[in-house]
């Protein structure tokens, strides 16, 4: 057999295993019954305490989308989703008397997130990093909430902020993704739990990095957070997020707005790194992952930058876009994304020139093993007042084995003469020759494998704030050692 | 050292037997020089002792210091100190070469019960073998045999050699694409580490290599066999009457 096929069963018989987030935390759950109706919604926003005027936006996000319909030009294929056959809101009991501070948190939760490596007591916890945990459809804990407020910085839950600071919520809220959007942000305006909200005043150079973990749990629950983080005039903030689930046979339905808004001269760096249960080697379970994720540079100059590490879920549907409407402002999307297994991703990202002077900037890595199916979509869009506007786009596909798919489309629209469009695209095989030559140089195959895939991905990973670097290129390397290495 | 016996090797793929009994002993301290016409079988040789995929051996055997090489996993057979110099080094885009060689030597030598180099350490000894070599130290930022002259794709395979500290080389064609000063630089490369324990099997085309890496002994592989062996006159014999004698043999 060829060493890389060979390499590749190989890997994939690890990959299941070393999915070593794959356990559940058995705790009492209070849920809200089954289905989706508008009594649900209700339900939901009850469970919240919310204002009149929340219900009612998400009550009328709900008949949007009993109208509309699910998107089906993804390439992208699953059984269709009964959505009445899943939870909508599950929250640990525990979590019913809104804990004061981390010690009245049930120690369960806090275990959990131990075991994820991410411990929640401030002294264990990174130095720089603040974090936000979400578990199922509740906000756990979120730490160094007080050293952030000292500089004015706002991170918590969102459905906190709701009531503590309705004026900022109300005003962004749904402005970068309306409610009607498309079809999964509509389901999620009308059922969405938690998630964070940020907001840096004029002028604030956040502290440290912030970031949210999102933990699905409950059986037959759908996650669908919602988060929405605004940099003021002259701020800026680094933001992360990361995501995990048990091992489950059931597929289980994960729908995510993310808004930001960026003002004059201001800046946000979002990473993700996505790393939700993909499903056995034999594509049973794992997490639907249907995500709108946007960004409004609305200021001049302002500068937003998304840097995604996707290796984990099932069905992968996301491209994190950037509107550029303010004067000299720039967009960046930096992407690493694995497929393995029958793991399917259609992912890519989104670039609307709309004011002058905007630049942009997409480098795009995708990796597809086993008998996974990839596909880089992206759309740049150059505005009739996109005036000397520029965007690069480098889109790079690996390939491992030969029962891999991997495809690339690109939109380009120009309506500015001056506006330029650069699209470079290159699609390689890691090659039975590349390994047999590591390995005469006594590497193994796994970490030759790794070596050859962290080269490819290496000017991605280095868009990641150093914290997360590190982590991100050992789940590169799990990912395809349950893949790649 | 190295001895192969009546060794047969087909291609998996398609059953064409290229080595066809090959015979051959290099004692330790020996440097063995093969020549042979195009096709006849010699880089062949050198991946079979790699241990590449791909082909299939159907008769004969290799012992290695006494083990049975054919046995050993490619990693393990570099481990257990066999080297092979590659007629056509593999680019592997987005790899730095330093980081390559850096990886390459601390496996090396975790297999063999080494300590870890630390990164500077090892920057250092990167960087003092490059000079011995006259590589551009420039060279070592770039990714790994991508866009290298012919000639500075050879000059990184010694590189490779000389921090893998091999007891076994095997080099295949290296003095292809070299220029006249890199001929004598890789040849100095290779001279210093001869020693009374290291072997080497030398496969090239040209006499000239051999001016500067004196052969103990230098054999003639023609279809598959080892069809003559001697010293290095038979090289210059070689060089002038080319392998018209040996094409009835095959
Ligand atoms: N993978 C392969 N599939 C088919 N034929 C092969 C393969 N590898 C080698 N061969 C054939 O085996 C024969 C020997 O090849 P080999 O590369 O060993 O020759 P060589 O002696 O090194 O020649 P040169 O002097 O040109 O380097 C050639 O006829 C070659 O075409
Ligand atoms: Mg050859």
């Amino acid at each position: 057999m060829a060493a890389t096929a060979d390499t590749v069963e190989r890997v994939k018989k690890i990959s299941v295993e070393t999915y070593k987030y794959g356990f559940e935390t058995e705790i009492e759950m209070d849920r809200i019954p089954k289905g989706l109706n508008e009594d649900i919604v209700r339900m939901i926003s009850a469970k919240k305490d919310e204002p009149e005027w929340l219900l009612q936006w998400r009550l009328e996000a709900y008949r949007r989308w009993t109208q509309m319909e699910e998107p089906d030009w993804a390439k992208v294929s699953f059984p269709k989703i009964d959505y009445n056959d899943y939870y909508y809101y599950a929250a640990p009991k525990s979590m019913g008397d809104k804990p004061k501070s981390l010690d009245e948190v049930d120690p369960k939760l806090l275990d959990t997130y131990k075991r994820l490596g991410i411990p929640l007591d401030e002294q264990e916890r990174l130095a720089g990093v603040a974090v936000d945990a979400v578990f199922d459809s509740v906000s756990v804990a979120t730490t160094f909430k007080h050293k952030l407020e000292e500089v004015g910085v706002i991170f918590m839950p969102i459905s906190e902020a709701v009531a503590k600071h309705p004026e900022l919520v109300r005003k962004y809220l749904g402005t970068v993704v309306p409610t009607t959007d498309n079809y999964f942000a509509a389901l999620n305006s009308a059922v969405f739990t938690d998630g964070s909200f940020v907001y840096v005043p004029k002028g604030v150079r956040c502290p440290m990095e912030l970031s949210t973990y999102f933990r699905i749990n409950a059986q037959e629950t759908g996650q669908f957070e919602r988060t929405l983080i605004v940099c003021d005039d002259d701020a800026y903030v680094s933001y992360l997020e990361g995501c995990t689930a048990p091992m489950r046979d059931e597929n289980q339905l994960h729908a995510a707005v993310v808004e930001l808004v960026a003002m004059d001269n201001s800046e946000i760096k979002y990473s993700t790194v996505q790393n939700w249960y993909p499903g056995d080697e034999n594509g049973k379970g794992g997490i639907y992952n249907f995500v709108t994720k946007r960004a409004q540079c609305r200021g001049v100059n302002s500068k937003v930058s998304w840097t995604q590490v996707e290796t984990g879920s099932a069905v992968t549907w996301k491209y994190p876009s950037c509107i550029l409407q303010g004067d000299g402002s720039q967009g960046e999307f930096y992407s690493i994304a694995i497929t393995n297994n029958l793991q399917q991703a259609d992912t890519g990202t989104k670039m609307v020139h709309v004011g002058k002077n905007t630049r942009s900037r997409i480098i795009s890595k995708g990796i597809s093993a086993g008998r996974s199916d990839q596909t880089y979509r992206g759309l740049v869009k150059m505005l009739p007042n996109a005036k000397n506007a520029r965007n690069f786009t480098q889109c790079d596909s690996l390939l491992i084995g030969d029962r891999c798919g991997a495809h690339t489309v690109p939109y380009i629209e120009v309506a500015n003469p001056s506006a330029a469009v650069e699209h470079e695209a290159t699609t390689s095989k890691v090659s039975d020759d590349q390994l047999f030559y590591c390995r005469q140089r006594g590497m193994n195959e796994e970490k030759a494998l790794a070596l050859i895939v962290n080269g490819f991905v290496k000017e991605v990973l280095q868009e990641l704030p150093m914290e997360f670097a590190v982590e991100a290129q050992a789940l590169v390397e799990i990912s395809l050692e349950g893949s790649v290495g | 050292m190295l001895s192969i016996q009546n060794l047969h090797a087909q291609i998996e793929e398609d059953g064409k037997e290229i080595l066809k009994g090959l015979t051959l002993e290099i004692n330790p301290g020996e440097v063995h020089a093969i020549m042979g016409p195009n096709g006849a079988g010699k880089s062949t040789l050198g991946n079979v002792l790699a241990g590449k995929d791909g082909y299939v051996i159907t008769e004969g055997s290799v012992f290695y210091k006494g083990q049975d090489l054919l046995a050993l996993e490619v990693e393990e057979r570099a481990h257990a100190g066999l080297f092979l110099a590659f007629q056509y080094p593999v680019e592997i885009p987005g790899v730095q070469m330093l980081n390559f060689l850096r990886t390459c030597t601390n496996e090396t030598r975790a297999a063999r019960g080494l300590p870890e180099l630390s990164g500077m350490d090892f920057l250092k000894l990167a960087r003092a073998k490059a000079a011995e070599l006259k590589i551009n130290p420039d060279m070592l930022k770039r990714s790994v045999n991508s866009g290298f002259s012919g000639g500075e794709k050879k000059r990184a395979e010694v590189l490779q050699m000389a921090l893998l500290d091999p007891q076994f080389a095997v080099l295949d064609e290296t003095d292809s694409g070299l220029d006249i000063d890199a001929l004598r630089i890789v040849a100095e490369g290779v001279n210093a580490l001869r020693d009374d324990k290291r072997s080497f099997l030398v496969i090239t085309h040209y006499q000239r290599l051999l001016d500067y890496i004196k052969p103990d002994h230098v054999h003639v592989l023609a279809d598959g066999k080892i069809v003559r062996s001697g010293g290095p006159e038979l090289a210059m014999e070689l060089e002038e009457r080319g392998y018209v004698d040996y094409e009835k043999a095959a």
